[in-house]
């Protein structure tokens, strides 16, 4: 497909593959084998397990506030599929299934919602940034990464995402208006999961589609089912090449936020069991899930086994961050310059000499 | 070799040899590629190093400061402009929540050398939001140094220190003298410290401690008064603060007056009195004073000469202080 032919004033939704797994678009099937979709469906149901053992973990008070992705995996997992190694990502905060592809160890995730940096030390090598919490805010960092690309005549892609929510905030405008002057090579993926905590979609904007933005910014926007895996790759690779080519793009990946916004929210609040009713047949593994064991590429009875499997690897990683220690009193100085203050080096030393005084006493 | 530079002509002296010297250096902003900059703090870099380097941006702040934190995840050393400080505040969430912590929050992995130059302060008969002096907000961010230059010398020397600052630098640039007078310079690279202060002046009864466009009236002040010996000190770098220098000078006068442009109440010279009582308390034989701006908003042009301190109130004050 060629993105920019796509045109958002048109209102259609980009689909792949329906509920029922079945191929509606046969043309437009990305060109996957059958260890890309395997990879794919592993990837989503990874993310699931995470989500499902962190919030098992929070209620029993042995993880900190966490954002789950319920119902968002193709849209994470399908767009980061299309980036090669050098190509950046650059997250919000709900991006589970573009960390695993792009390599955020389980390990660092889970230490990272269990409030230590060390999570987001990733190692240079690794083109991801760190969570953003505040919203649209790192748009621009994913512009500025591209238009230092640009400048030295390289080609890397630089995915950035962010919700409906972020679409409101003035740096999503500023971000996209810059990419487009500059033509930077940036996807600007926006996972419309309908809520920003409880506000729905109609209260952010008045714009019919999220999609639409893009056409006065003068860049290619498409509207694609964010729970459709297939559709989510499709739209990516095109938007990935024709960034790395020519300019930015924005993807509106319509999908829902099955679970909270946060293990501090509570959805019953502002939506009712038949809301979320109609998404629950339009979830994004069970719809691969249906179409692999269609296709002979998945038996039933291998599932459990892998849901186990992961399981056990999440929990794993758990287990070694719950009882490592906690951070140093150094590591919180240590980091702001290059070379620490002496405003910094005096309190640090103010406050260890108070730390070693009452061990002393307790002795 | 040297040559005779003003304030403005050194920072564009400053960004021409780190450009040179650095092809990671990129100078972006509202009007600072084509034009040169509304000052001509980056005339003629453009046509030196190309668009690629040097180049005007939308008009938009946030996405200026933003997006120099994407270039400098991607190797590059940007500096940015803001046109004025009064238009810095649409970038206040770049600069708190990203250009500051992301060393922190990477545990060292992704530094942020990035300087965000702005000029500042009044008393250039300027429009609304021209005017004001806001460093203490900016003081009071972990992360982020604050410097302000008043000689052409210190601007160049400090400024390249800046650009080669791992840690991002905000620089602000004391506009009432970006012309006011001229001083030698040398014509090639030099870094001046940043987090150390200069004695201008030494003296042994009473010590001001004064940065940015009221140096030089600190030092008329100063030097009409022969019955009182004054020793000045030029703060010029904000935070990261010299208190050594400041703390020795008030063990020698036992006196101190600081005089900022700023609003008094919550300002750089309160955290220089703190110091002072923390480390030289037993020093003090009168209280420490201030002569500052007003906790007011700046007042228009043709209200501003009340607004600022003048020689003449600076004068008056040392006396106060000498004669406690």
């Amino acid at each position: 497909m060629q993105i920019d032919k796509f045109n958002p004033l048109d209102n259609k939704m980009f689909q792949v593959m329906n509920e029922k797994g079945e191929i509606v678009d046969a043309d437009n099937m990305p060109d996957v084998t059958d260890e890309d979709i395997l990879t794919l469906y592993k990837t989503m149901r990874k993310s699931r397990v995470i989500d499902t053992i962190a919030l098992s973990l929070q209620r029993q008070g042995r993880m900190l506030t966490y954002a789950p992705n319920l119902g968002q995996e193709a849209a994470q997992a399908g767009s980061a599929y299309a980036l090669r190694k050098t190509d950046w990502g650059v997250p919000a905060f709900r991006e589970l299934g573009m960390w695993l592809i792009k390599g955020w160890p389980v390990e660092k995730i889970l230490k990272y919602w269990y409030g230590s940096e060390w999570g987001s030390h990733f190692g240079e090598d690794l083109r991801l940034l760190p969570v953003s919490v505040p919203i649209a805010s790192h748009f621009q960092h994913a512009v500025g990464i591209g238009m230092a690309t640009r400048l030295r005549n390289e080609d890397d892609v630089v995915m950035a995402y962010t919700g409906d929510g972020g679409t409101s905030q003035g740096d999503f405008h500023e971000a996209l208006n810059f990419a487009a002057v500059y033509k930077t090579p940036t996807v600007f993926v926006v996972q419309n999961n309908q809520f920003a905590i409880s506000v729905p979609r109609a209260k952010q904007t008045a714009s019919e589609t999220l999609a639409i933005k893009a056409v006065a910014y003068g860049m290619p926007g498409i509207l694609v089912d964010g729970n459709d895996i297939f559709a989510m790759l499709a739209v990516s690779r095109a938007a990935v090449e024709y960034a790395r080519e020519n300019g930015p793009v924005l993807i509106e990946a319509f999908t829902y936020r099955m679970g909270a916004h946060t293990t501090s929210d509570d959805p019953t609040k502002y939506r009712t069991d038949e809301d979320v009713e109609p998404w629950k047949d339009k979830d994004p593994i069970l719809r691969l899930e249906k179409y692999m064991i269609e296709k002979k590429l998945l038996k039933e009875d291998e599932i459990e086994p892998m849901i186990e499997a992961f399981e056990k690897e999440v929990m794993d990683a758990y287990r070694s961050i719950e009882h490592s220690s906690d951070t140093e009193v150094e590591e919180i100085f240590a980091y702001h310059y290059e070379e620490m203050t002496p405003q910094l080096q005096d309190q640090l030393d103010e406050y260890r000499a108070f730390l070693e005084g009452a061990e002393a006493n307790d002795k | 070799m040297t040559n005779k530079l003003n304030n403005v002509q050194a920072v564009q002296q400053a960004l021409q040899n780190e450009m040179a010297l650095d092809p990671t250096v990129v100078v972006y902003g509202e009007d600072v590629g084509y034009e040169g900059g509304v000052f001509r703090a980056t005339v003629g870099l453009q046509q030196e190093f190309g668009e690629g380097r040097s180049f005007d941006t939308p008009l938009a702040e946030s996405a200026i400061v933003g997006t120099a934190v994407g270039m400098a995840i991607n190797g590059m050393k940007p500096v940015v402009e803001m046109q004025f400080m009064g238009f810095i505040y649409p970038a206040v969430n770049q600069i708190v929540s990203h250009v500051s912590r992301y060393r922190n929050r990477t545990r060292g992995e992704r530094p942020m050398p990035i300087v965000i130059r702005a000029p500042y302060g009044g008393g250039i008969r300027a429009l609304e939001h021209h005017s004001e002096s806001t460093e203490a907000m900016f003081a009071h961010i972990p992360g982020l140094k604050v410097v302000i230059p008043s000689t052409p010398y210190d601007t160049k020397g400090l400024l390249i220190a800046a650009i080669r600052d791992p840690d991002p630098v905000l620089f602000l640039e004391p506009k009432r003298i970006y012309r006011a007078f001229k001083q030698e310079v040398p014509e090639e690279a030099y870094a001046l410290p940043i987090g150390k202060a200069k004695i201008l002046q030494e003296g042994s009864d009473v010590t001001v401690v004064t940065w940015g466009s009221l140096v030089p009236d600190v030092q008329k002040a100063v030097a009409a008064m022969e019955d009182i010996s004054v020793e000045v000190i030029d703060l010029r770098t904000i935070s990261p603060m010299d208190r050594e220098t400041i703390v020795a000078s008030v063990e020698k006068t036992g006196r101190i007056l600081i005089v900022h442009e700023a609003a008094k109440s919550f300002g750089a010279g309160a955290e220089i009195i703190a110091v002072v009582n923390e480390k030289a308390f037993l020093s003090l034989e009168a209280p420490p004073m201030r002569l500052t701006g007003f906790d007011t908003i700046f007042p228009l042009a043709r209200g501003e000469k009340h607004y600022l301190p003048t020689p003449e109130r600076i004068q008056a004050k040392i006396r106060e202080l000498a004669d406690y």
